[in-house]
């Protein structure tokens, strides 16, 4: 009996003990602090976001920004390459700090991770030639956009735009951008990422973001109830923000300055 | 599993495209006969560079792919400063298409005609036009019509590729709906009896445009 009462009193103080570890390991701020290293998963099959670059290095908008969070908090930083399906899991078991990963915020992802404010644009848009003097959905009166056949894109414009706009549906993204790019459009609904393509083929017809169609910009991802974290990861974007490192890192990525009103 | 009660709300959709691929099939059926019948007519008749000049003209859309024509025309000319429009580039091209096709179909016909037809004619006093068109031509396209009606069969339904550059016919209005409704059996279902349907009728139509151009066979 009273070999039964100890084994019950030591689990209860083993219980105790792991409760307070886990409690010091709950402020994940002091803990990276502590460790003098942060863990930033990043993914690294996702261009411009992360990728492998030419000296075997992870590169991108992801990257540059998880740099840009270490530096500031003055600690190493150690990469995790992550994929789009198992980023939230390596959160969630506490094997990174943060997921820079172009993370998209919707409710339900709201319930299971919290997020920083946004720290890069992420968005469909209409684009087009910058003589096009276009700044509103309803602007596009009488003119002429191509659009991918069944895209989110050519939904939302046929939702919204105006009757008398021409909708030039096309096969796939890469028709589009070929209409785009020969002229047969001067005004194509896309997304930023098949701009920043159009941009990196032909730069002297580079798209100008015109208005946003639908806007989905990417947010960090921590875990959830760290209070401390959170309010440091958006100083640090708001930081990035006022000195400018986030549209450097739009400009150097996307090949287009981050949109006007971006995190406001 | 099928539900094609789906596809009624786009019913507009789908004749738009159905009158959008019979619009373009008349034009282009019309103007390609022309240029095939010209172009025969120089291939048998005209003189060396010109013979030639068709020839090139005749391999090279042959053996190329009409997708690739199609391209050339809408996205490869702006880059030399000719725009055009979807319909205007469709024209074009099926024109171009048909005529390279029908020069070889209605030239099988013209080598049938026997010498001896254009020395009847002109011991007849008939003129050089009256000779071509009454003696030579007719007899001709008798030879060769059912093939030239396949032939233009055939572009029709070749024209479903002109969706690719977003014009909008049958196959294109079968493209949107279904990316709309996720109902895409339904709607190529549908599609392909509109094609069938459309070859069937051209085929009457070329049936009875034969009766009266041949009408002179029935007379024997």
């Amino acid at each position: 009996m009273k070999a039964l009462k100890q084994l019950l009193g030591k689990t209860l103080l083993a219980t105790a003990c792991l409760g307070t570890a886990v409690s010091a390991m709950a402020d994940v701020l002091s803990d990276i602090k502590a460790r003098d290293e942060i863990r930033i998963a990043v993914p690294q099959d996702f261009p411009p976001f992360g990728s492998v670059g030419a000296d075997l290095k992870p590169q991108g908008i992801d990257v540059d920004m998880a740099h840009y969070i270490a530096d500031q908090l003055g600690v190493d930083l150690t990469i995790v390459p992550v994929t789009s399906a198992n980023r939230i899991p390596y959160l969630q078991t506490n094997k990174v700090d943060l997921v820079i990963s172009s993370l998209g915020k919707n409710p339900e992802r709201e319930k299971a991770i919290d997020f920083s404010t946004p720290y890069a644009p992420f968005f469909l848009g209409v684009f087009g030639d910058q003589s096009v003097a276009v700044g509103a959905l309803q602007d596009l009166s009488g003119k002429t956009v191509g659009v991918t056949r069944g895209s989110v894109e050519d939904l939302e414009l046929e939702k919204n735009a105006p009757s008398d706009v021409t909708i030039q549906r096309f096969e796939d993204n890469n028709t589009t951008l070929t209409a785009y790019l020969s002229g047969q459009v001067n005004l194509i609904a896309t997304g930023n990422l098949v701009a920043t393509e159009i941009a990196k083929r032909k730069p002297a017809r580079a798209p100008e973001a015109k208005f946003m169609l639908k806007d989905s910009p990417c947010y960090i991802g921590m875990a959830k109830g760290e209070a401390a974290l959170q309010s440091e990861v958006n100083a640090i974007i708001a930081k990035a923000l006022a000195e400018g490192k986030l549209n450097d890192i739009s400009v150097k990525w996307l090949k287009a300055p981050l949109p006007k009103g971006f995190g406001a | 599993m099928l539900n094609f009660s789906d596809l009624l709300p786009y019913t507009d959709m789908f004749l738009g495209g159905l009158l959008t691929t019979l619009e373009l099939t008349v034009l282009t059926t019309v103007l390609g006969i022309l240029v095939g019948t010209t172009c025969a007519a120089i291939r048998q008749y005209g003189s060396v560079g010109s013979k030639r000049a068709v020839a090139a003209y005749v391999e090279l859309i042959r053996n190329t792919p009409f997708i690739v024509q199609l391209f050339f025309i809408f996205f490869g000319l702006p880059s030399i400063g000719l725009m055009l429009t979807p319909w205007q580039a469709s024209i074009i091209a099926l024109t171009i298409n048909l005529g390279a096709y029908s020069t070889e179909i209605i030239r099988a016909g013209l080598s049938n005609i026997p010498k001896g037809q254009w020395e009847a004619a002109k011991v007849l006093g008939l003129n050089f036009r009256q000779t071509l068109i009454r003696v030579i031509f007719t007899p001709a396209f008798e030879k060769i019509y059912p093939a030239l009606t396949s032939q233009c069969i055939i572009v029709m339904l070749g024209s479903a590729v002109l969706s690719q550059i977003s014009v909008e016919d049958l196959t294109y209005a079968a493209n949107l709906v279904q990316s709309r409704n996720f109902r895409a059996f339904e709607s190529y279902v549908v599609t392909a009896l509109m094609y069938l349907g459309l070859a069937m009728f051209m085929r009457y139509v070329f049936t009875l445009i034969g009766k009266r151009v041949f009408a002179f066979r029935e007379a024997q």
